[in-house]
């Protein structure tokens, strides 16, 4: 069964978006369109559902890698600025103890690392992801709003090479998507 | 034997994806503002003004109106402080170790532990920036090129208590923040007035619950937990050291750090329990958050509870053991001095009265350990006046000895600071969803699988049976 979307129909597709039954019936048509050789493909589930990502062929996260470096910069930053502040800019002679007391540099540092690294995490998620973005053609499709309740939506973009509106459509449903909607761009 | 993440007990067996997500958002979106709710959050609001008043009379008056004087410097409001900050360590502490531990039952309550990790983090911030004096210049802490070419102290602990502090305030809203943008999508979709799905849309950032969001998410998460996790224990073992590095007697011990986490443990939990019970019972969320988790709660309170009091053998005997005459002169102070009520009030409110935390039905009744909660609250709040203002007033000069009384501002300040507690956790309670809907749909997905591979083992156990039935015929 299918719908045309709420926006005027002479406006171009964006994609189709299928729902599915259940979490593992999402993950076979995750998987079967992987097969099929569809690269731009999303998968909309209301909780994370592990390694779906990577069924799809999507790239392993590099969030790890950004957190580390944030660690690495807040915690470089601060210990760097403790010495310069302690040895360089402001230097205090107590009883000529070394200026360079690097243990009592420690726990600022480690504080630095912490709120660098968490930086990072916190904002990577949104950058790799594409957000703040507050429009987007799926959320035209009234029952979209399910996926964050109870409801397991594939799509699959327009501009994906193997896309081809009518069988795409049917393979979809051969596949097992309980519907599919035509999603126009809003452009 | 019943594992600790024996789903079962977590969530009930005929929950569904919407029913959990029903339970949770139906408090902000659907259910009608509650008499006892105006009237809870009006006695915040009343309190809050106290605060407001206090701290206006304050500026007005200047430190002198609280009742510290040499050799007292660290009165109530250094107290309060680290009581407060204290309390703050439940939230991230089981948002992020029982994350990395894999214990299930933190799911129900993370959220608004965290929320209450937030507030009480505000609360204890007021009070350093307040006893600065000249709080205007709360500034100067911060390490930026100044006209005057001075810089902070980095060899201080003072400095490394604002580096903590600050960064635990910072990380403990990014993480809560990021674990509510699941959510706030799902309060998006469900609301039903317009200007709601979008004021909610827009602080969801437009979340659209993709498998390539949720796989950032995840990753994020957990790295967050896992660098969370030290940065717990490292706020309070920073606070402790305002107190080690010094040299005033009973302040300076190693066992300081260890027994400050402990007590902050201990009283972070206290305040759960007093936040929880009250909330399972009037938003009727017993199945979500159930005895279980009580009993859990319970128990991680009763292990923080023993180690508290085995910091305080421990002090007590390392000053002992030193001979060193005014080291132990506090103790026997502590002990028959002219506070010695105090002494014996902790030792009843932290080591007597919890040992009642041994018994099953104890941690499984809420009303009982509501009342236990509230008493280490208290117990918690006299160790910090016991060790930090009671014994200032006999340092190494007999001749300055003296007794420390706080005066009305110092009460009143202390009281303000529970109006905003009470006036940020109602308003959390009613705008924001108060437990983790996306989690709790992820322990519904969990049983479910459970309940299908029990259903194949017993399928598979039946076929069996058929087998040899076959066989033995």
């Amino acid at each position: 069964m299918t719908h045309p979307s709420a926006i005027e129909s002479q406006s171009t597709v964006a994609g189709l978006l299928a729902e599915f039954a259940g979490p593992d019936e999402l993950i076979a048509a995750a998987d079967a369109v992987r097969q099929d050789g569809y690269v731009n493909t999303d998968a909309f589930c209301p909780f994370p559902i592990e390694g779906l990502a990577r069924i799809l062929g999507k790239k392993k996260s590099p969030l790890p890698w950004m957190v580390f470096a944030g660690g690495v910069t807040g915690g470089v930053s601060i210990y760097g600025l403790a010495w310069w502040v302690s040895a360089i800019a402001y230097p205090l002679n107590i009883g000529g103890r070394p200026l360079h007391s690097w243990p009592s540099f420690i726990p600022p540092t480690f504080e630095g690392t912490v709120l660098v690294a968490s930086l990072a995490a916190f904002l990577s998620v949104f950058l790799l992801s594409g957000l703040p973005r507050l429009s987007h053609p799926v959320f035209e499709v009234e029952r979209f709003k399910r996926a964050s309740t109870d409801a397991f939506f594939l799509w699959i973009a327009a501009d994906d090479a193997k896309f081809d509106n009518a069988a795409t459509k049917s393979r979809l449903e051969a596949i097992g998507a309980v519907e599919i909607w035509e999603v126009s761009s809003d452009e | 034997m019943t594992s600790p993440s024996e789903p079962s007990d977590l969530v009930p067996a005929d929950a569904t994806y919407e029913s959990v997500t029903a339970d949770i958002s139906n408090v902000v979106l659907e259910r009608p503002v509650r008499r006892g709710w105006v009237f809870g959050l009006l006695i915040g609001l009343l309190l809050l003004n106290v605060l407001l008043v206090s701290i206006g009379w304050l500026f007005l008056m200047g430190v002198g109106t609280w009742g510290i004087n040499v050799p007292v410097g660290w009165g109530l409001a250094i107290v309060n402080f680290v009581w407060w900050i204290g309390i703050g360590h439940a939230g991230t502490l089981i948002s992020a170790i029982l994350l990395l531990f894999h214990q299930k039952w933190r799911t129900s309550i993370n959220r608004f532990a965290e929320a209450m990790t937030l507030f009480a983090v505000a609360c204890a911030g007021l009070f350093p920036l307040l006893h600065l004096g000249r709080p205007k210049f709360f500034y100067w802490l911060v390490p930026y090129p100044a006209t005057t070419d001075v810089w902070p102290q980095f060899r201080s602990p003072l400095v490394w208590d604002f580096f903590a502090v600050s960064t635990y305030a910072t990380v403990s809203a990014l993480f809560w923040y990021l674990g509510l943008v699941p959510d706030l999508a799902t309060m998006r979709d469900r609301a039903k007035q317009r200007w709601k799905a979008q004021t909610f849309g827009v602080f969801a950032f437009g979340w659209r619950n993709s498998a390539t969001h949720w796989e950032h998410y995840q990753k994020a998460y957990l790295l967050l937990a896992a660098i969370a996790t030290p940065l717990v224990v490292s706020v309070h073992t920073t606070v402790s050291w305002d107190f080690s590095t010094a040299i005033v007697p009973a302040w300076h011990s190693t066992v300081f750090p260890p027994y400050f986490v402990g007590g902050a443990i201990f009283a972070g939990f206290a305040m759960v329990l007093v936040i929880s019970i009250p909330l399972r019972q009037f938003y009727n969320l017993k199945h979500l958050v159930t005895a279980k988790h009580l009993d859990n709660m319970a128990k991680v309170m009763l292990a923080a509870g023993l180690s508290v009091s085995y910091g305080y053998l421990m002090d007590s005997w390392g000053a002992w053991y030193k001979n060193e005459p005014y080291d132990s002169y506090i103790y026997t102070n502590r002990f028959s001095g002219p506070d010695a009520a105090y002494y014996w009030a902790l030792v009843v409110c932290n080591c007597v009265i919890p040992q009642l935390l041994w018994f099953p039905s104890v941690r499984r009744h809420p009303l009982t350990l509501f009342g236990i909660a509230l008493v280490i609250n208290v117990g918690m709040w006299l160790e910090r006046l016991i060790i930090i203002s009671l014994s200032l007033t006999r340092d190494y000069l007999p001749s300055t000895w003296s007794t420390y009384t706080p005066t009305f501002w110092d009460w009143s300040l202390y009281a303000g600071t529970f109006g905003l507690f009470v006036t940020l956790m109602f308003l959390f309670l009613r705008i924001l969803p108060a437990i983790s809907m996306a989690e709790m749909r992820d322990l519904v997905h969990e049983q479910h699988e459970d309940q299908r591979s029990e259903g194949r083992r017993a399928e598979g156990r039946q076929s069996s049976d058929d087998t040899q039935q076959e066989s033995a015929s």
